[in-house]
């Protein structure tokens, strides 16, 4: 064993050394902390890239598909994505007088169909005293449904008639029919099938730009009309531009007037709730009086008092409108939780170590109603981009011809079961924004969350 | 830890899981309370299939509940399809919608005034006779200016009627007078070649004085507020959901009604809605749109087409201060566009004509249409020589640049299209720019009265079968003149018009006035209104009509099953 | 708490009385011409009608008159359905969309809490995962898309079935309020589910929660008397408002499925201008409002001992 002295010097104290007082990481400050815990979290991080490359598509898009959203493509109404793009030139219209057409026997097509227009003459069926024609898109069957009515006449020796309407290049079946004298259906009728080609005038593809530069355009040349990448809408507009065009108008209302509304309600409802007594019920029901008050009139009322003239885009007063008659439910939803927590232990704890009012607010309170105030923020994001369409839709939002998802929404559920893609692209950008804010709200709030990290 | 966590968790789910089951009972015991309430405060709707053969009854759907059923004040379509159901005036319409005899069994109109007998058998439904007296009194009331009624000026043939209304002459003063029970006199104002036709409308329809004053005044505000004497009566009206029409026992021409009930059993204005109810056969007739033509393609229906006779046209403001009281703009503003690009790539709406006239081609003349007589001038877009009247239009003025123009439009969807494919158009071929003044019902209304537009987007419908019910729109002195277009000449033909009972100087004086809304660009017209619908394959003799109830029931019957 | 209740009570018919004095004046300032008709009419017969609804007075008066009509509880005539009182009009339409919205909200309510329980005890896994995307569909689709597919959906599965399985619209029967309440309510289940989420995910790891759990109580009962019930607040807090909206609000649901509601005389009445069918629809359902946040204020003390209601 062996034998251990001490000296005197042993027991001397140690030199201050700054190594040992020193932390050996970098301090983090509360939003230092909750940004790497944010990073940490793999959905909130997708979320934060699909809001990059909604900005993006925002931003640049519109550079790079360099597109009019409010140039009308007439040829190409209501186009789906991917739809064939041919198109043969042709020669102007000229109206057309079929009573020098030749006298025919049968149902037939003076000219070869186009979507310029479709003629047809035919012969006298037998004891017609007038004739109907129709279109269909199916042979005319058992029930005989022949289809669209296009033309009528009690005119026995009309035997002519020139189809312009909505023409697309597809195969239609017309039919005439014979009408007895009081201008009833008999059963006597004939159909002529026509493929329709898709045509287009020199003038229309010029003004278009569809020519090359220095390329004559003759009847009977083949072209490919203006490409359309997700399809066109009910006036033949880029359907991608306007997407493009609409997310301007759209997340800026989406995200501008919930914020600024959110803000403002989470300020008042702490307020409510952390004062309480008669502040509280002041401030309550000046909120109830704002919630009854009818939103589309006094929104009507706020547009008037901005001044916004007939044709002007009135995002600011919309916004502000928003702000002014959306707040206080958010209001509400805050002071119900604050009232919760000024209850909470640890209120009283932070308050006996002599934290004022601001702190306890702004660091207890309203951190841990965060949650909450998430899900709201999230809520109004679509709200918001609806109400705007729904005020553009009777004239006290954006001036028409601007696009905005919403309004391409309504306008796409009239036509939501022959041309889907007019509602499913708007209805999936509003989808997708609202996703990455709901994901986005999620990682925050579990960064931001004291408690949470006890589970990490 | 984690097990733990775990196995607190599923017996959560499990506690979640009773909940459910507590949650789904809750829910069914609050239905079935609910379904009891129900019961107690409604009848049911949708019970019925569309026809119904057994108590031979068809259920129909209405775009709106009818808002006013007093005959004297009722001016919109809906109320007008309900009245013609169950009012009848002294004439009606048949189903070949000739001029037929209703409550008069004979009449005769002489230049200045006419008499019309009254058939002994037309009863009211409470089974006293309509009596002369009450076509006075009727036409007193609409004529009365405290009430208002916005289509007292159809009574202005009958003489004194426009003091009356205006309230310098007393209403007994109008030149109808009952000279017995069953013998009405009338005198006329000026001489008019088309009474007999405005005697079929609904302010010219009889009210009993006695049953009015009883109701203090809720006249025609619910099924007992109202007396008919029409083919059939309102049984019962649940306000916003349904509207019960009986066969009416005491109608004085059984013959013509072959149903014994026609449910308004849905009031609803969305297409879709419509179009589903039919497809789920619980109504007889639906319009369509274009959006769903598709669909009704699919199905195999039977597909009409009808021109409800309404005119839509872009009116111009003339008033001296805007730009469009000049011709040359206004010229230019024609030339640039063309209906027919309209009606067949933006409408795309099968019975839609492309607008050519400010008279619809449903109109008489003499010898069949009026516009086989007199064929409207051909229009053909033009757009060098749009923007030579531009040009010229510009130096007129004396701009450096045009300003942008106003187009006024209302909130709906047609209309939204519509200006958005104006704009469009005059800003790809004249280079201007239109700004779309988009405005909810009211406000449309007092900006087009007080002339705060450059453009505004119109329609007129007929209120009766005569080419003057369009052609006196453009009178200086028609309030509906909304863009104060005001031409000595025009006045001079609608003088004419309204003056002359030769028929043939009548038909050029409309000849002249459609040159003369041609020349000077008063309006530009856009489409003759049409309608696409399809109805019940066992339900015959639907009659539609430009004039008049529509559609129209009272004729229709049921045929076997094939 | 009755003397509460009471004090309340008085509160809310001073903020009726606000609400009623700002519609008033609000709507009056509002451009355009509540008499004006497709048909113009001339001077005079405008005169008529302006004294007959007693427009031709000075706004204060007409304000005057009106209110002491309000007191006696005379909502007037409306301008564009004549002959019918507004307070008629709210009476044989306030009971349809309630019947409607009790229903919604039932749906919405007790699927909200429970699927957003649900997702707080999956979080982040599978279940959590579905939900969440559902609730996401369920707000970025506006309520008409879900109206107009559940109709489409109604009249195929009708026509598979060749009988009526539920009606395509209509009113009367409980068959008739299924499908319009589940899309009225949805959108409100969306929030709700969500709002339980996260207010059930702050309570888990409260400190009472392991208090409960160390003190050995069974996982039912911390679950039900301990999560459940303080997880509850903030969906009761929303929940008040919400039944005034929707019982109120289902203007376009009530359109589609041919409702006889008041919610499409809101909407149509300020289209129109109908001055007393605004005032007395908006009267009446800030009256109910208010009404309904006092409820939920007296839920709140009763659920929460914490909260004191003086």
């Amino acid at each position: 064993m062996a034998e251990t002295t001490y000296s005197a010097e042993d027991f001397a104290p140690a030199p201050a050394l700054a190594s040992v007082q020193g932390i050996s990481r970098p301090s983090l400050s509360y939003w230092q902390d909750a940004w790497l815990r944010l990073k940490a979290n793999r959905r909130a991080l997708y979320s934060l890239y699909i809001v990059i490359a909604l900005l993006a598509f925002t931003l640049v898009g519109p550079v790079v598909w360099n597109i009019d959203p409010a140039l009308q493509d007439l040829q190409q109404i209501s186009q789906a994505p991917q739809a064939d793009r041919n198109a043969t030139i042709i020669e102007p219209y000229k109206p057309w007088d079929g009573a020098d057409a030749p006298m025919v026997a049968r149902l037939r097509l003076a000219e070869p169909p186009t979507t310029q227009a479709v003629r047809l003459v035919w012969g006298a069926l037998p004891g017609a005293a007038g004739y109907r024609l129709y279109r269909n898109i199916f042979p005319v069957g058992e029930e005989r449904a022949y289809g669209l009515p296009l033309f009528e006449t009690l005119d026995p020796a009309k035997h002519h008639f020139e189809d312009r309407l909505d023409l697309r290049p597809q195969t239609y079946f017309y039919s005439v029919v014979a009408l007895d004298g009081q201008g009833r259906l008999t059963d006597a009728f004939e159909t002529v099938e026509a493929e329709v080609r898709r045509v287009i005038t020199v003038e229309e593809a010029e003004a278009m730009g569809l020519a090359e530069a220095g390329q004559a355009l003759a009847p009977g040349d083949r072209i490919k009309l203006q490409a359309h990448p997700l399809g066109t809408d009910y006036l033949g507009r880029d359907m991608l531009a306007r997407l493009m065009a609409g997310a301007r108008v759209s997340l800026f209302i989406g995200l501008v007037a919930p914020l600024i509304f959110i803000a403002f309600g989470v300020a008042y409802g702490a307020a409510a709730g952390f004062f309480g007594g008669w502040m509280d019920q002041a401030l309550m029901r000046f909120s109830d009086f704002v919630v009854a008050l009818p939103f589309l009139l006094f929104m009507i009322l706020i547009r008037v008092i901005s001044g916004v003239q007939p044709g002007e885009s009135g995002v600011a007063p919309m916004v502000l409108a928003m702000v002014l008659l959306s707040w206080p439910a958010t209001a509400r939803l805050v002071r119900g939780q604050i009232l919760q927590i000024r209850e909470e232990g640890y209120i009283s704890a932070s308050q006996l170590l002599g934290a004022g009012a601001p702190y306890l607010v702004l660091r207890h309170m309203i951190p841990n109603t965060l949650g909450v105030i998430l899900v709201t923020l999230t809520f109004a994001v679509p709200t918001a981009i609806f109400t705007e369409a729904f005020l553009s839709f009777i004239g006290m939002g954006v001036a028409p011809p601007t696009a905005s998802w919403g309004s391409m929404c309504n306008e796409g559920i009239k036509t939501m079961l022959t041309h889907p893609h007019e509602l499913i692209f708007p209805a999936l950008f509003i989808s997708i924004t609202v996703l990455a804010f709901n994901l986005l709200g999620d990682g925050l709030r579990d960064a931001l969350d004291a408690r949470m990290r006890s589970r990490e | 830890m984690t097990t733990k966590a775990i196995s607190s968790t599923s017996l959560a789910i499990r506690q979640l899981g009773l909940f459910a089951f507590a949650a789904v009972a809750g829910l069914a015991a609050l239905m079935w309370g609910l379904n009891l309430l129900a019961n107690l405060t409604a009848s049911a709707s949708g019970a019925n299939s569309a026809v119904d053969a057994a108590s031979n009854a068809i259920t129909v759907l209405i775009s709106s509940e009818p808002p006013q059923l007093d005959s004297s004040l009722s001016t919109d379509q809906v109320s007008g399809m309900v009245l013609g159901h169950v009012m009848e005036g002294l004439l009606r319409y048949d189903e070949n919608n000739e001029l037929a005899p209703g409550v008069a069994e004979s009449w005769r109109i002489n230049a200045d005034s006419a008499v019309f007998r009254l058939r002994e058998n037309a009863l009211w439904s409470d089974g006293k006779p309509v009596t002369a007296q009450d076509f006075v009194f009727a036409w007193r009331l609409a004529l009365a200016p405290d009430n208002a009624s916005q289509y007292a000026f159809i009574l202005y043939p009958v003489k004194n009627a426009e003091a009356i209304n205006q309230g310098t002459q007393p209403p007994e003063a109008l030149g109808a007078r009952a000279l017995d029970d069953r013998t009405l006199e009338i005198e006329f104002e000026r001489p008019i070649a088309f009474f007999d036709k405005l005697t079929a409308f609904s302010t010219y329809y009889p009210v009993r004085q006695d049953f009015y004053e009883s109701t203090d005044g809720t006249y025609g505000a619910d099924a007992d507020k109202l007396l008919y004497n029409g083919p059939f009566v309102i049984a019962s009206w649940v306000h916003g959901q349904s509207l019960d029409m009986r066969r009416n026992p005491l109608y004085w021409n059984q013959g013509r009604i072959h149903l014994d009930r026609i449910n308004a059993g849905y009031i609803t204005s969305d297409p879709n809605t419509s179009l589903n109810l039919f497809k789920d056969d619980k109504i007889v007739l639906t319009g369509l749109t274009p959006e769903n033509l598709t669909s009704a393609l699919e199905q195999r229906w039977q597909i009409h087409r009808f021109m409800d006779g309404s005119l839509f046209f872009l009116e111009l403001n003339h008033r001296p201060d805007r730009l469009t009281s000049n011709l040359n703009l206004r010229k230019a503003l024609y030339l640039a566009q063309d209906p027919n690009e309209l009606v067949y790539k933006v409408i795309k709406l099968p019975g839609y004509l492309p607008g050519v006239s400010l008279f619809p081609s449903f109109l008489d003349g003499p010898h069949g249409r009026f516009r086989d007589d007199h064929p409207p001038p051909a229009h053909r877009i033009d757009v060098a020589a749009a923007r030579r009247h531009l040009a010229l239009a510009q130096a007129e003025l004396g701009l450096d640049e045009f300003p942008s123009l106003v187009l006024l439009t209302g909130d709906n969807t047609v209309s939204n299209v519509q200006s958005e494919y104006f704009q469009a158009v005059f800003k790809k071929n004249l280079g201007l720019d239109i700004k779309i003044d988009r405005q909810i019902f009211k406000q449309r209304l007092a900006k087009m009265t007080s002339g705060e537009f450059d453009i505004v987007m119109a329609g007129w419908g007929p209120d009766y079968d005569d080419p003057l019910t369009f052609g006196d729109l453009f009178a200086s002195w028609n309030l509906n003149n909304r863009g104060r277009y005001s031409n000595p000449a025009y006045d001079e033909q609608v003088r004419i018009a309204q003056n002359a009972l030769d028929a043939e100087v009548r038909m050029a004086a409309f000849a002249n006035m459609q040159r003369i809304i041609h020349e000077d660009v008063v309006i530009i017209p856009s489409y003759d209104r049409g309608v696409a619908y399809v109805t019940h394959p066992r339900l015959q003799g639907v009659r539609r009509r430009v004039v008049g109830a529509d559609p129209d029931y009272s004729n229709a019957y049921i045929v076997p099953e094939a | 708490m009755l003397r509460y209740a009471f004090k309340r009570l008085m509160q809310g018919i001073i903020t009726v009385f606000f609400i009623a004095t700002a519609t008033f004046f609000g709507m009056h300032s509002v451009p355009g011409d509540p008499l004006a008709n497709d048909k113009a009419m001339t001077e005079k017969i405008r005169a008529n009608l302006e004294v007959k609804y007693g427009l031709d007075k000075p706004l204060l008066s007409q304000y005057g008159i009106y209110m002491g009509n309000l007191l006696r509880g005379d909502f007037g005539i409306s301008y564009t359905q004549e002959n019918r009182r507004v307070n008629d009009i709210i009476r044989e339409h306030f009971p349809v969309s309630a019947t409607l919205g009790i229903l919604a909200i039932a749906f919405a309510g007790l699927g909200g809490v429970l699927w957003g329980a649900l997702t707080a005890l999956y979080r982040n896994r599978l279940p959590d995962l579905v939900i969440m995307l559902l609730v996401i569909l369920g707000i970025s689709v506006p309520s008409f898309v879900f109206a107009a597919l559940g109709q489409l959906l109604l009249v195929n599965l009708n026509d598979q079935f060749g009988f009526s399985l539920l009606p395509v619209a209509g009113w009367g029967t409980v068959a008739h309020m299924l499908a319009p309440s589940l899309v009225l309510g949805l959108g409100t289940m969306a929030y709700l589910t969500r709002l339980m989420r996260s207010s059930m995910l702050e309570i888990i790891n409260a400190d009472f929660i392991r208090t409960a759990k160390s003190k050995g109580l069974p996982a039912t009962r911390i679950f039900t008397h301990h999560q459940l019930r303080n997880a509850i607040l903030p969906v009761i807090t929303v929940l008040g408002p919400s039944i005034a909206a929707i019982t109120t609000g289902g203007f376009v649901v009530e359109m589609l499925f041919a409702i006889p509601g008041l919610g499409r005389y809101f909407v149509q009445a300020v289209q129109q201008l109908d001055y007393t069918v605004i005032m007395g629809t908006t009267v009446f359902y800030g009256a109910f409002l208010v009404f309904m946040v006092i409820v939920v204020d007296l839920l709140y003390g009763l659920i929460d001992p914490r909260v004191r209601l003086e």
